[in-house]
């Protein structure tokens, strides 16, 4: 996995002395009984492109109209640059939106879509012109300035909006998943040139996606959300490789879990005793909860070594058959089917052109690093 | 299913029948009666049934006269009633389409912008005076506006005015009854094309900085401007050549071309001049049904 750089580089949201540029206090939206965001509290910072994440229903989209303007919170206040932002109307918050359909004016030129906001704000017909044309320079759309949106393709199409979001230089940039519309290549692609331009122009972004991949890549931080809820905020190696609960570690990227009681609890190390492995897990690491408890232990599966000859210590090994290989080229991913049942997701990179492969039905020991597995106790 | 050999021998197919049909009914129905107006109105006025001479002539052996009358077409340019009238219709026709926009496009964007589940019966509520005739409800008109009708009893009875005030027989009642029939006509394209508009197009325009009202005038009424054409010209083609609602509720000074050509026919009798009117009539209007079409044609490419 990829993770950006950003425009941020210095981390802000680790220095508690830090100002927030949005800061998102306590919001919840009630439609009815139901309700689409629940008690919501976030500090973003300058610079940041900071990516809510979750699945369709999870609250996210709602959230983000609510920086907009589109939707006035149940209860809570947003702060935008110090201002109380919570009442104000859409046109006239310092906020730009992409939207997910890019909503491009059918009967304006690419060039009047991006002008719009510039003769709205009553900018003199010049500063209009210049700024039209740098901004669609910037997006690559110069050629394109007098044609109608039903004649640009997919990516351009989203070009444009984003360069209609742009061209007011908002203080604060809201993509409601940018590149959903786009096929795969482009898609990529188009991440890292959104990376580019933000950095280029320093506007803070809020984008709200479902897909974690294009989380991780663009995001100097991500919010996992789940039921109207933020569940974890963090880097994207944070969220990673450090998740503080089993939906987190499941909803992002692919991973192994084991429920266990605990058995040792000391500051230094942890021994969990899982049926579901048949075996014992030993965590290099201390953990906060009472000796007894459920817990559950993630692995990802790039963590997992498989061999077929047993490793040393009978701590974090377990036996098993191959029961699925995929092969995807770069890496291959088998499913090791152990002796209660479970089935355990490893992945290995195919380091040479030869390697004596593994293949189906064959048995085979896996093992992982103590420091590999994160344990949750939710 | 393969149509018989036999049949497609002789040239005829299902798709072939299928698109002769409402050929035949035009020609039928619209070509035909218009080429005996048109053949009418060249004539000679005769007191005979039918009240005119014939076109076509044998004089003595072998001889074809064919006497094509012009007089008819003069005659409405010397006599000012024609003109006048027909005028009078473009301008009426042309408020009350005005006024049919006025009133159906607020409707028509209600409709469109209300529940699913609502949207249906307000549609229903649209159609809905369709299903008794134009007459009775004209009629009921009648009823609402004379000197003690329902609306001068209610006006009186809360003290606002003191006597009948006359509303019958004037042109406000005429423009009433003509919005009010018409009205459907003008919310239905209207309706049809505003249900199409991607509402996410308001929010981009507030975003970008429009209030709400500014957002309407720069992204949905021209985005509906082909539901108006269309909506307009539903409403003043047939409104020019209205007849009935002026002879009802406009009273003896509302000067029609419809109005006219009726005179010209029952009461006077002279066939020839009134079918002349109704030709003139259709060649004045057939420049705006082309529009109509041209407009219908542009809706439909950009639906897809």
């Amino acid at each position: 996995m990829a993770t950006s750089t950003g425009a941020v580089k210095a981390a802000p949201w680790t220095d508690p002395n830090a100002k927030p540029y949005v800061q998102v206090d306590r919001i919840t939206k009630s439609f009815g009984d139901f309700k689409a965001v629940d008690d919501v509290s976030l500090k973003i910072y300058k610079g940041e492109i900071f990516c809510l994440l979750g699945a369709s229903g999870c609250g996210k989209t709602t959230l983000l109209r609510m920086l907009g303007g589109f939707e006035t919170p149940t209860s809570g206040r947003i702060f935008i640059d110090g201002e109380d932002m919570t009442g104000v109307p859409p046109y006239e918050r310092p906020v730009n939106m992409m939207f997910q359909s890019y909503a491009l004016f059918p009967h304006m030129t690419v060039e009047q879509n991006v002008a719009f906001g510039l003769k709205q704000d009553g900018l003199p017909k010049r500063e209009i012109a210049a700024r039209v044309a740098t901004m669609l320079d910037l997006v690559k759309l110069g050629g394109f300035a007098k044609r109608k949106p039903h004649q640009l393709s997919g990516g351009q199409k989203q070009r444009v909006a984003l360069a209609r979001s742009l061209v007011k230089r908002p203080k604060l940039l809201l993509l409601d998943e940018p590149l959903g519309a786009l096929d795969k290549k482009l898609r990529e692609h188009t991440q890292f040139e959104l990376i580019g331009l933000q950095d280029q122009l320093g506007v803070t972004f809020v984008v709200v996606t479902h897909d974690q991949e294009e989380a991780m890549t663009l995001a100097s931080r991500i919010g996992v959300m789940d039921h109207g809820e933020i569940v974890q905020a963090g880097t994207p190696s944070e969220i990673y490789e450090f998740p503080n609960s089993k939906f987190v570690a499941d909803f992002v990227g692919s991973v192994n879990i084991f429920e266990g009681k605990l058995v040792e609890d000391e500051p230094e190390f942890v021994r969990i005793a899982s049926d579901e492995l048949g075996g014992t897990i030993y965590v290099s690491h201390g953990i906060s909860a009472a000796p007894g408890a459920v817990v559950w232990a993630a692995v990802r599966p790039e963590k997992v070594f498989m061999s077929t000859a047993p490793p040393e210590g009978t701590d974090n090994v377990v036996r098993g058959a191959v029961q699925d290989i995929a092969y995807l080229g770069d890496l291959s991913i088998y499913l090791v089917k152990l002796p209660t049942g479970k089935v355990v997701r490893v992945t290995q990179p195919n380091t040479s052109r030869h390697a004596e492969a593994i293949t189906w039905d064959q048995q085979v020991y896996l093992t992982w690093d103590p420091s590999s597995p994160v344990v949750v106790t939710r | 299913m393969k149509p018989a050999p036999r049949l497609q021998r002789l040239g005829i197919t299902g798709r072939g029948l299928v698109v002769a049909l409402p050929y035949l009914w035009l020609l039928l129905f619209f070509v035909a009666p218009f080429v005996i107006v048109l053949k009418i109105s060249f004539s000679d006025v005769d007191l005979a049934i039918p009240p005119y001479k014939p076109l076509i002539e044998w004089i003595g052996k072998n001889s074809l006269a064919i006497k094509v009358n012009l007089n008819n077409y003069a005659f409405l340019f010397t006599d000012s009633l024609y003109w006048k009238s027909l005028l009078n219709s473009i301008k009426v026709a042309f408020i009350s389409t005005l006024l049919c926009l006025a009133v159906g496009y607020p409707m028509a964007y209600g409709i469109a912008r209300a529940r699913a589940a609502t949207r249906n019966v307000l549609l229903l509520l649209v159609i809905l005076p369709f299903w008794t005739s134009l007459l009775l409800r004209v009629y009921a008109w009648i009823g609402l506006l004379k000197a003690n009708g329902v609306i001068n009893n209610i006006l009186m009875w809360l003290g606002v005015i003191h006597e009948p005030l006359t509303l019958l027989y004037t042109p406000l009642a005429m423009y009433v009854g003509i919005v009010y029939s018409y009205l459907p006509f003008m919310i239905l394209p209207l309706y049809a094309n505003l249900e199409k508009m991607d509402w996410q197009l308001l929010e981009a325009a507030e975003d970008l900085g429009c209030r709400p009202w500014q957002a309407f005038y720069k992204i949905t009424l021209p985005l509906s401007r082909n539901g108006m054409l269309a909506g307009s010209m539903l409403v003043f083609i047939p409104a020019v050549g209205e007849f009935v609602i002026p002879a009802l509720l406009g009273g003896p000074n509302a000067l029609m071309i419809g109005r006219v050509l009726w005179d010209e026919f029952f009461s006077n009798r002279a066939w020839p001049v009134a079918s002349a009117v109704a030709i003139l009539l259709l060649v004045i209007l057939v420049p705006f049904m082309m529009w109509y079409q041209s407009v219908q044609a542009r809706e439909s490419a950009g639906a897809r």
